[in-house]
């Protein structure tokens, strides 16, 4: 089909500004994420300025990796996959771009308040009431059109990659409608109308899940639709596709329990979440294998192909941090695990590994097709893909040895009987790792940048430089 | 081709049918949290306090916040505590404290008794904490005196050399607002804090002139030291 065609049938408009949107969040977010990182191993980066202080500006990291790079990424390959997919256009556009506005809106939002210490004060879940009903209604507005789009398809059956995004979107929907039930004192503060052990346990039923449908079932429809698109070849097998998405759908909801082992939570409930949690290491590799045996016969292609390199090493640290997760939730490992590094480690692994690697080649895939053009410098692709790749290594190894160090200082015990360490002594403990994560980080970040300028180049020359021939670029 | 099944009929219809697989989705993806959320909500040995009423200050009538002693039971915070913990959701302090003692020897040793469900049930929003960049605060109430807390919080690495925690000058100019602490403890009432118009009534004295670092302190001095722990009772088996 004719670029000209393709433009004509599908509205790819929007799409192009989430995907910018997505790698400029990218860049911001890691950013902040890589100054608190610098502000554990040197604290004198607070500067004594409220706004910059490491408990205010950890939400704008989190929020801002997650739902503003994130929630772009998700909603740029989502509403670019499920138009190919379907063979229609969006069901509204002044829908879509009501989304695009409205999820930027929040984003602002989120970059002003959370620095002025407006919180709600649960973890991922920060943003104060009248932000909260905002993502709500835009919310519901993607998933909405996304829907409806679906209704209209011209194809007979429901590809893979939309069942999860939908997953993800009611998930999502009950999660925050949820777990954000407050009661409001003023326009800025809220109140939790659950309290103590009720609370913990939706807290983290809906932090959980943030990561299980937002970041793995909506990345896993990423997954799905850009692989096969950029391997040119089929899903490796369809019956794997339908065990592991309905095994994932109904198990992850249950893992949220894990967070709360040997807590104030009632045992029952939190040794229920670890049963389900090792259960769910074999939905996931399913996913893992699914996506990676899709290049069984074509694995020569990684050799010159760097955008697949992404997808393909993205799949790799998920499967690595699914199978860590399980092992975390065991309770003799939570024991150790729990409060330390090694969780926010095994979040990163997670975090840069799959879902920033799988997004940026889906990402990088849909620039060359939505400017019709090829990158401005695939070597810088290569650049991209190994600074990524050897930041998060050694952020999530330095994130192991202080994780797992702090665990076993705290409760070493020395001849008389009597503790070893002091706390104080295994925070100067940890120092070398602080600054080593944040050395990690900064890379991951450089990393980001080079992909931000080699797209801002590929879009200003995309003109001046000779088309893809229509049959390569819409393959 | 568009006859044949490739998995189950289920599979074809709910593939065929958005609306089959939006119901599926919404029926399967409702149960876990329904199994794990609904019944902490109703099951009696949640709650510590159902099996050990005394862990709770029974208040007479007539009595104020002020009346309570040490040990005496979990009740509301008083006006200052409340606008303290305030500050501590404020300032993010969760993100790098725990408030969850867990049952181990060595947690015990470094923290105190293990912490029980009952203990926050008047926190709105729970603060349990994640991770442990600095010490558990469940019982650090009567570790220290109000002084060291104030000198900690202004300057950390003052008192304790290898601390990465931010100074917090800025408690010590903003005051705590009397109106905004009735606001607040309505608000508690509303999602059930047993608050009582006289403790209204009181609020505005309990924080008049007083300081966010006033405010800070009070909460930290009172965290932990509601309950008086019998050795000799598992109030969690």
């Amino acid at each position: 089909m004719a670029t000209a065609q393709v433009e004509e049938k599908y509205n790819f408009e929007v799409v192009r500004w989430f995907t910018i949107a997505a790698i400029i969040y990218l860049v911001v977010g890691t950013l902040v994420g890589v100054y608190i990182a610098a502000e554990l191993a040197w604290p004198v980066l607070n500067f004594d300025i409220a706004e910059l202080s490491f408990g205010r500006l950890r939400p704008l990291h989190t929020n801002a990796v997650i739902f503003a790079f994130g929630g772009c990424a998700l909603m740029a390959t989502a509403f670019y996959s499920v138009q190919r997919t379907c063979g229609v256009p969006l069901w509204s556009n002044g829908l879509a771009w009501f989304t695009f506005w409205g999820w930027n809106l929040i984003i602002v939002s989120a970059v002003i308040t959370l620095p002025l210490g407006i919180t709600q004060g649960k973890e991922y879940a920060e943003l104060e009431w009248p932000i909260d009903l905002a993502i709500a209604v835009v919310w519901l507005a993607y998933s909405i059109n996304f829907f409806m789009t679906l209704m209209k398809r011209k194809t007979s059956h429901i590809y893979v990659s939309n069942w999860f995004f939908l997953g993800m979107m009611v998930m999502i929907t009950y999660l925050h409608v949820v777990n954000s039930l407050a009661i409001p004192v003023g326009l800025f503060k809220s109140y939790s109308v659950f309290s103590g052990v009720q609370d913990a346990m939706i807290q983290w039923w809906w932090g959980h899940n943030a990561v299980g449908f937002y970041l793995t079932a909506g990345f896993l429809g990423i997954m799905y639709y850009f692989i096969p698109k950029q391997a040119n070849r089929p899903i490796f097998s369809y019956r794997l596709s339908v065990i592991h998405f309905w095994a994932l759908m109904f198990g992850y909801v249950w893992l949220g329990a894990h967070h709360l082992q040997y807590t104030a939570l009632p045992d029952w409930t939190g040794s229920l979440g670890a049963a389900v949690s090792l259960a769910m290491i074999i939905p996931s590799w399913g996913g893992a294998i699914n996506g990676m045996m899709t290049l069984s016969g074509a694995w020569d292609k990684l050799r010159t192909d760097y955008v697949l390199r992404f997808l393909i090493m993205s799949l790799a640290f998920y499967a690595m941090s699914v199978f860590e997760g399980p092992v975390m939730s065991v309770k003799t490992v939570n024991a150790l695990s729990h409060y330390t590094d090694w969780t926010i480690g095994h979040v990163h692994s997670g975090a840069l590994g799959w879902v920033a690697m799988v997004a940026a080649g889906a990402l990088y895939h849909m620039v060359e097709r939505l400017w019709n053009t090829r990158m401005y410098s695939a070597s810088l692709v290569n650049m991209h893909f190994w600074m990524a790749t050897i930041g998060t290594v050694i952020y999530i190894t330095a994130m192991w040895v202080s994780g797992i160090m702090q665990g076993l200082m705290w409760r070493d015990y020395d001849a008389f009987g009597t503790l070893t360490y002091t706390f104080a002594e295994s925070v100067a403990a940890m120092h070398p790792y602080y600054a080593m994560r944040a050395i990690g980080g900064l890379i991951y970040w450089a990393g980001g940048a080079v992909m931000l300028y080699n797209v801002v180049m590929t879009i200003r020359t995309a003109s001046s430089r000779p088309a893809v021939t229509a049959a390569a670029a819409n393959a | 081709m568009a006859d044949k099944y490739y998995s189950t009929k289920l599979q074809d219809k709910a593939e065929r049918s958005g609306l089959v697989m939006l119901f599926l989705l919404m029926v399967l993806l409702s149960v876990g949290g329904l199994v794990e959320i609904v019944p902490l909500f109703y099951l009696d040995d949640t709650m510590e306090h159902n099996k050990y009423p005394e862990i709770v200050w029974q208040r007479k009538a007539g009595q104020t916040l002020d009346d309570w002693k040490p040990g005496e039971g979990i009740r509301p915070y008083k006006p200052l505590e409340l606008m303290g913990r305030m500050v501590y959701i404020r300032e993010g302090c969760y993100l790098c404290h725990s408030q969850m003692i867990r049952p181990f020897r060595d947690e015990k040793e470094r923290y105190g008794h293990y912490s029980l469900a009952s203990e926050s049930m008047y926190d709105h929003p729970f603060q349990w904490g994640s991770k442990r960049t600095g010490p558990d605060l469940a019982r650090v109430g009567g570790k220290y005196s109000s002084e060291w807390h104030v000198r900690h919080l202004r300057a950390p690495r003052s008192v304790v050399p290898e601390s990465v925690m931010p100074n917090y000058p800025w408690l010590d100019k903003n005051i705590v607002d009397a109106d905004e602490t009735v606001a607040t403890m309505k608000s508690m009432k509303m999602v059930g804090v047993p608050y009582t118009d006289e403790d209204f009534a009181a609020a505005a004295a309990g924080v008049e002139g007083r300081t966010e670092m006033d405010a800070m302190v009070a909460y930290l001095q009172v965290l932990g030291t509601m309950v008086r722990f019998n050795d000799s009772v598992d109030y969690r088996e």
